[in-house]
């Protein structure tokens, strides 16, 4: 059975189906985060001592790494616009870059759980590491996903480019959308974890 | 068509560099001597000053169906009543028993006079 309106738009709601259940996913992942964030703020308000999180983590790494995942939002925008502009191969250096960066992410964030672990540091040593791990390691599962799916589009799945652009420019931004979400989690998951 | 896609590129580029300065700014104003609530406060401004960039520009939020707005309106209500719950925890006082300060002093003045 074909999925309809995944090309042109749904008449009452003016929208791809695509489109609109990416972004109800995107509405469940507020919820999924927002639970988190809502733990963070119960731990942290009665917690009698809370650390600094700069005398805990690295501020350079996780400026560091914020500045790639901001960088990874930028090319897949790119990505987006190439497709617009009838453009694969430039769509795929663009994609290309964002898998890169993607994975630079999970590079440093391994680095610097590594790093934890060496000195002993684990979720069960404070309420500030359960939250630290819980939150960052769900947003790096995040990561993961979409590492996994935009391969998927720069591999076999771009093949769809030959036989029905219009799908594919669609797919193309359903993941550009939960991408750019993954980058909004992380602006808000650094000043709070890093910085303050 | 492809004029209006190279408008487009040239505003992703720059709401790129205007995050990106923002990560800097984050980072600077965390040394401000301003003390932790509002040093979370200040940061906590900042970074939704990142996130509506993203959600606007790259998220086209600027220019989408009210169906989507219809749904994320929703999702920004749920949200706040998520936030609020820990925050309603820590500050409610129901089941607690309440000592309301000199609310004996009549009592005790009274025991005073009877005495004299």
């Amino acid at each position: 059975m074909e999925i309809p309106y995944i090309v042109d738009e749904r008449p009452d709601t003016g929208l791809t189906n695509v489109k609109l259940g990416i972004w109800l996913f995107l509405a469940s992942e507020v919820m999924l985060f927002g639970g988190l964030f809502s733990t963070y703020i119960l731990l942290r308000i009665n917690a009698a001592d809370w650390p600094l999180g700069a005398d805990i983590l690295s501020t350079p790494i996780g400026t560091f790494n914020t500045a790639v995942l901001i960088a990874s939002s930028i090319t897949m925008v790119l990505c987006y616009a190439a497709l617009k502009q009838d453009d694969l191969p430039g769509y795929k250096r663009y994609m290309g870059l964002t898998i890169g960066l993607s994975l630079l992410f999970l590079v440093v964030k391994s680095y610097e759980y590594f790093d934890k672990f060496s000195h002993g540091d684990y979720p069960s040593v404070s309420t500030y590491f359960a939250i630290y791990f819980t939150m960052t390691g769900l947003h790096a599962l995040h990561i993961v996903g979409g590492v996994i799916v935009n391969g998927y589009f720069l591999g076999p799945g771009s093949a769809l480019w030959n036989t029905n652009k219009q799908q594919f420019i669609n797919r193309i931004e359903a993941a550009g959308l939960y991408w750019h979400f993954v980058d909004l989690v992380w602006i808000f998951l650094f000043p709070i974890l890093y910085l303050t | 068509m492809s004029e209006d896609v190279q408008a487009h590129i040239k505003l992703y580029k720059k709401i790129g560099v205007a995050l990106m300065v923002l990560t800097v700014v984050t980072v600077l104003v965390s040394f401000l001597p301003v003390g932790v609530a509002l040093g979370v406060v200040i940061a906590l401004i900042v970074a939704t000053v990142k996130g509506s960039l993203v959600a606007t520009y790259f998220m086209h939020l600027v220019d989408e169906r009210k169906t989507i707005y219809f749904t994320l309106l929703l999702t920004v209500f749920f949200f706040l009543v998520l936030i609020m719950i820990p925050i309603l925890g820590h500050t409610d006082t129901y089941g607690r028993k309440m000592v309301v300060p000199n609310s004996d002093a009549a009592v005790a003045a009274d025991h005073s006079e009877a005495a004299h």
